[in-house]
């Protein structure tokens, strides 16, 4: 229905980096400086003015983002150009250079931008696949249904629980209290279900990891095995059926987390090292000055 | 004793009427059925600001009215009567009202009967609470009211009634307490959504008990209710009792007292002169009763009607408005003349009451354009209604020479009628004066007066007609078919006609909007989406005698029917009817073809009408294919109009990767408008809906938007600094602030107005990173479908 980043205004900003990059290639060839290509020259001043200016104007993306009543351009057409330009700054970067490299601070500075872009790249590859993948996972219910839905299905295993005696009972609203799914970020992150429960083995309380639920239904499968009456075994059964769907929400619920952290940290990468490029370029800047 | 004046019901046009009657000397004596004064103010929530609207009338009372809080105002009520001694006596119900001047009789639910010269009825609309209807149903813990549900802890109590209020009670209650409730019924079917969700839970859990098809058999005394149950007679012992069973609409009791209502609609107001004199001699009506729903308003009625009954002909406190109003007119200044002119010059209003005119003209605009002024644009989103008192207008039409209209006549019924937007642009001629009426003003006119609803309506039909059907047929004929036709109306999901039913007839769609489907391989297909101001329904009449296709209202809606005799007469006088019919049918075939090689394309149609986009004019959209959930939409929302986001990013379901947030669509008629006391929520030119600064803080449009889109906040805090952020690290990041009233705003509504004061266009599509966000109109739809297929 919509334009994405890459296809933004028939992928005008791939267009202008493509010039960019042609003509800085263009002049490279032509260019034939009296010393072997590098910062030093007259073309390499030129380039690395312009890559300079390029990744000051990067970083005011997020300014720019956070100007929410700017009607300079759409915060879409600037992170199109944002990712197109980002990544003809490597070309014109390393004609720049000369393709020289060593143990020095103009590489650190190189190495920093590098990493910038490759984050912003993983960036982009997420931002344009996971959010398919997010809609599917959800079935296009948002995320508060997920979450009501776990609660009904809270509610009813504990009214079964609870005809089943206070053991059950117990059982059932220490799963429903230790449920937990990515606590922090790094947790969503990892997909990781922290969930506990509390287990009544042989006469003695213990507190049991409880990942995708599995302890609660092995206990249950067990108690079921050695339980004799129909009637609770028909019990804890609607009750393990009740908590395979609780897994199974828990699955979807945790893997949508999971691609939201993804969407949202990468972005602690990208921004913290785009703070370190800015400083180690004003070095790089302010040094080659010095030792002019 | 026999009184010169009694008045029932002590709100704020009865407590002024009292004061200025204990003033000027008068005997009096106000009653008020509950026991403290103003109770639909008491009843507002603890701390909401009231404020005192409309600006421009000046207050004319001996109390004093200022905006403030719920308490001060109140209280300052409270004091004015204190002060003055005022004759009121609480508790006092009045069951009964006959007579007229200088023999009224009243009677009190305790059987007293009062005598007076004249009557004030004050009693506004909320009516009183019903009862119980059993015996004890006065007992002490018995209460048909809840201020303050916190207010009670470890009590057994009792709530009857199934509705909201009950619901609400019910859960708030159970916090602190054991609640037990008792429905009439087998189920909750009157209460909201998410109330009957709520107290389905509660009573699954246990955490509220519930009788079913249970009635109150009588209240005990002890704190005991007894309960005729299915299963038989029980007693249950309580603290407390809360029945929450509605109120009592006073329509009836009014009625009771010989005042007569021009017609049966609920919105209906009784007939007075203006002197406030209702058709029984010496029975007086103010306040909201009488249409007047502001405070200050009831108040300077309250002085006024006192002074008329003394026989003082002083002129009303609007006098100066409209005076001003008149002074640019060439007809001279005096107020009642003009009004009088107004009349004499529209026919329309030739019947209507002198106070509902006054109202009418002191709410419109009166306009005196040069000649060649546009008075407004075809395609503008206002929907105002114009009377000419003077001069003529120029009608620009697409087929022909423009259309005249000269004094007397009236235009614009089309974008009132249909909610749509203008279907011409209208010039000014010489010398031209217009009335511009809002149109709540002109609806709650077509809903007393029966025959201006049937002159706009035939308006409404012969310029329909005449704009897309029958352009050259002259009017006599078009008026003859526009008495023939008839009104017909729908409410959502109603069908107008089914697929191989006969064809019987053309529907113009008048307001709403409707889906059109057909069946294929066993299941609905809709094909397409037909708004309000085109046809339904020519295929079967061109072509074959059955229906191709089920017709369905998508939301409310309302349709011109023309039947096939009247389309064949049609058909007869205008050879160039049916090229068009045809036409028409061309394309719609192609539409239908394309849509029904791509199924799921009209199942996502489908699905964004169920959300009551039928009705959208212009609604957010967000691409699931593309929106990774950062939420800058909202921010920059918030961002851009003090702190509040208008729009739910998050919420709303979702079909075929398109999904519909929780935000305003701008609705062709929008519900919101319905009940706006200050009738602060209009629409601009471009289609926006906004709210203006004279929001009182009512809340009536938060519960009447059926998409949740209106909410209550207050100015928040200034955002902080964004460079200070960047180069401090201080505070939270402009975006990510927790929202924190700024100390001394009031809660008032606030919705999405498009951002139609800032440059650019809406700030949610403009910040969205990624492209997913975009707004759009319903007839823009199909290119979506063109994505999915």
């Amino acid at each position: 229905m919509h334009e994405s980043l890459l296809a933004f205004r028939r992928r005008f900003y791939l267009w202008v980096a493509l010039l960019l990059v042609v003509g800085s290639v263009v002049a490279y060839w032509y260019h034939d400086p009296q010393e072997p290509p590098n910062g030093g020259t007259l073309l390499g001043y030129t380039l690395g003015t312009v890559g300079a200016l390029l990744i000051a104007w990067l970083a005011l993306f997020g300014v720019r983002k956070r100007s929410y009543a700017s009607t300079l351009g759409t915060v879409q057409g600037w992170l199109s150009a944002h990712i197109y330009l980002g990544l003809a700054l490597i070309v014109v970067v390393l004609l720049h250079a000369g393709f020289q490299f060593g143990w020095n601070v103009h590489t650190l500075a190189f190495v920093l931008m590098m990493l910038v872009i490759l984050s912003g790249v993983f960036g982009v590859v997420v931002y344009l696949r996971y959010p398919v993948r997010m809609s599917r996972n959800r079935g296009g219910a948002p995320r508060s249904d997920l979450i009501d839905e776990l609660e009904d299905i809270d509610r009813r295993s504990l009214r079964v629980a609870g005809s089943l005696g206070a053991d059950f009972h117990e059982f059932v609203a220490s799963g429903v209290q230790r449920t937990q799914l990515g606590a922090t970020l790094w947790d969503r992150f990892r997909g990781r279900d922290s969930s506990q429960i509390l287990l009544r083995q042989g006469g003695e309380t213990v507190m049991a990891a409880n990942p995708g639920q599995d302890a609660a239904l092995d206990w249950l499968a067990e108690q079921q095995s050695i339980s004799g009456d129909a009637e609770t075994v028909g019990a804890i059964s609607e009750l393990s059926a009740l908590i395979r769907n609780k897994r199974k929400l828990l699955r979807q619920l945790g893997a949508d987390l999971k691609m939201q952290a993804t969407l949202e940290l990468w972005l602690y990468v990208h921004v913290p090292l785009t703070a370190a490029l800015l400083a180690a370029l004003l070095v790089h800047i302010v040094t080659v000055f010095l030792y002019w | 004793m026999r009184y010169e004046l009694i008045i029932v019901g002590g709100g704020p046009a009865g407590l002024s009427a009292a004061a200025h009657a204990g003033e000027l000397g008068l005997s009096y004596l106000l009653l008020e059925a509950s026991d403290a004064l103003a109770n639909t103010i008491q009843r507002y929530q603890k701390g909401k600001h009231v404020m005192a609207e409309p600006q421009v009338v000046p207050l004319r009372s001996d109390l004093e009215f200022s905006p403030g809080s719920r308490e001060a105002v109140l209280a300052a009520w409270q004091q004015g009567i204190d002060a003055r001694k005022v004759n009121i006596r609480y508790g006092a119900e009045v069951t009964a009202l006959s007579g007229h001047r200088p023999n009224m009789e009243l009677t009190l639910a305790d059987g007293e009967t009062l005598h007076a010269e004249a009557v004030v009825l004050s009693i506004g609309l909320q009516g009183n609470p019903r009862k119980l209807g059993v015996s004890g149903e006065e007992r002490s813990f018995v209460q048909y009211t809840l201020d303050d549900p916190d207010e009670y802890r470890g009590e057994t109590i009792v709530v009857v009634g199934a509705g909201d209020a009950a619901i609400e009670n019910a859960i708030a209650l159970a916090r602190n307490n054991s609640v037990i409730i008792v429905n009439r019924r087998d189920e909750f079917a009157r209460a909201k959504e998410g109330n009957l969700n709520q107290i389905t839970r509660a009573i699954d859990d246990g955490t509220i008990a519930c009788f079913y098809n249970t009635h109150v058999a009588s209240v005990e005394p002890g704190s005991a209710i007894r309960l005729n149950t299915e299963t038989g007679e029980t007693h249950v012992e309580c603290d407390r009792i809360i029945a929450r069973l509605g109120a009592i609409p006073p329509r009836r009791f009014v009625e009771s007292c010989g005042i007569e209502f021009p017609s049966d609609d609920p919105t209906t107001l009784p007939e007075l002169t203006h002197h406030y004199e209702s058709n029984v001699p010496g029975l007086y009506v103010i306040g909201a009763l009488g249409g007047y729903p502001l405070i200050k308003q009831a108040m300077n009625q309250g002085f006024e009607v006192v002074e008329f009954l003394r026989g003082n002909d002083i002129l009303p406190a609007d006098h100066g408005v409209l005076e001003s109003k008149f002074e640019s007119l060439p007809f001279g200044t005096d107020v009642d003349e003009t009004l009088d002119l107004i009349r004499e010059r529209v026919p329309l209003f030739a019947n209507i009451n002198g106070l509902v005119l006054r109202e009418l003209v002191l709410a419109s605009e009166l306009l005196t354009p040069v000649a060649g002024d546009i008075v407004f644009r075809k395609n503008d989103y206002t929907n105002s209604f114009m009377s000419i008192l003077d001069g003529e207008v120029e009608i620009e039409n697409d087929n022909g020479p423009p259309i005249q209209l000269g004094a007397g006549q009236f235009f614009g019924e089309m974008s009132l009628l249909s909610g749509r937007r203008r279907s011409a642009t209208v010039r000014a001629g010489d010398a031209c004066v217009i009335l511009e009426s809002p149109r709540r003003d002109i609806v709650k006119l077509m809903n007393s007066y029966e025959q201006v609803r049937r002159i706009i309506d035939q308006h409404f039909i012969v310029r329909t007609l005449r704009g897309g059907l029958a352009p050259d047929a002259p009017l006599e004929d078009l008026e003859r078919i526009a008495t023939r036709s008839e009104l017909r109306k729908y409410t959502a999901n109603d069908v107008l006609f089914e697929q191989g039913d006969t064809a019987d007839g053309l529907h113009l769609i008048r307001n709403g909007s409707v889906s059109v489907s057909r069946r294929i391989g066993g299941r609905d297909i809709v094909t397409s989406y037909v708004a309000a101001g085109n046809y339904v329904g020519e295929m079967g009449l061109v072509g074959q005698a059955q229906r191709s296709a089920t017709v369905r209202a998508t939301v409310a809606t309302e349709s011109v029917f023309l039947s096939a005799a009247v389309f064949d007469e049609m058909l007869a006088n205008d050879a160039r009817l049916r090229e068009r019919m045809q036409d028409t049918v061309k394309v719609r075939l192609a539409e239908n073809l394309r849509m029904e090689a791509a199924p799921e394309s009209g199942d996502l149609i489908s699905f964004l009408m169920q959300q009551g986009l039928g009705e959208a004019t212009d609604v957010l959209l967000i691409d699931e294919t593309l929106c990774v959930a950062c939420d800058n939409c909202e921010k920059a929302c918030a961002e851009t109009h003090g702190g509040t986001s208008r729009l739910d990013r998050a919420a709303g379901p979702s079909y075929a990767q398109v999904h519909v947030p929780t935000s305003c669509r701008h609705c062709e008629d929008p519900h919101c408008m319905t009940d706006c006391p200050p009738d602060a929520i209009r629409r601009a030119p471009n289609g926006e809906v906004y709210i203006e600064d004279s929001c009182i803080g009512c809340g009536n449009c938060e519960s009447n938007c059926p998409y949740g889109v209106i909410q209550m906040a207050g100015a928040k805090e200034p955002a902080p600094n964004l460079l200070g952020w960047l180069l401090t690290g201080k505070g939270a990041a402009p975006g990510d602030r927790q929202p924190v009233d700024a100390s001394g705003s009031q809660k008032k509504a606030v919705k999405c107005d498009m951002c139609k004061d800032l440059g650019g266009g809406p700030a949610c599509v403009r910040a969205c990173p990624t492209g997913a966000a975009l707004r759009m109109a319903p007839a823009d739809f199909v290119n979506l479908t063109k994505r999915v297929s």
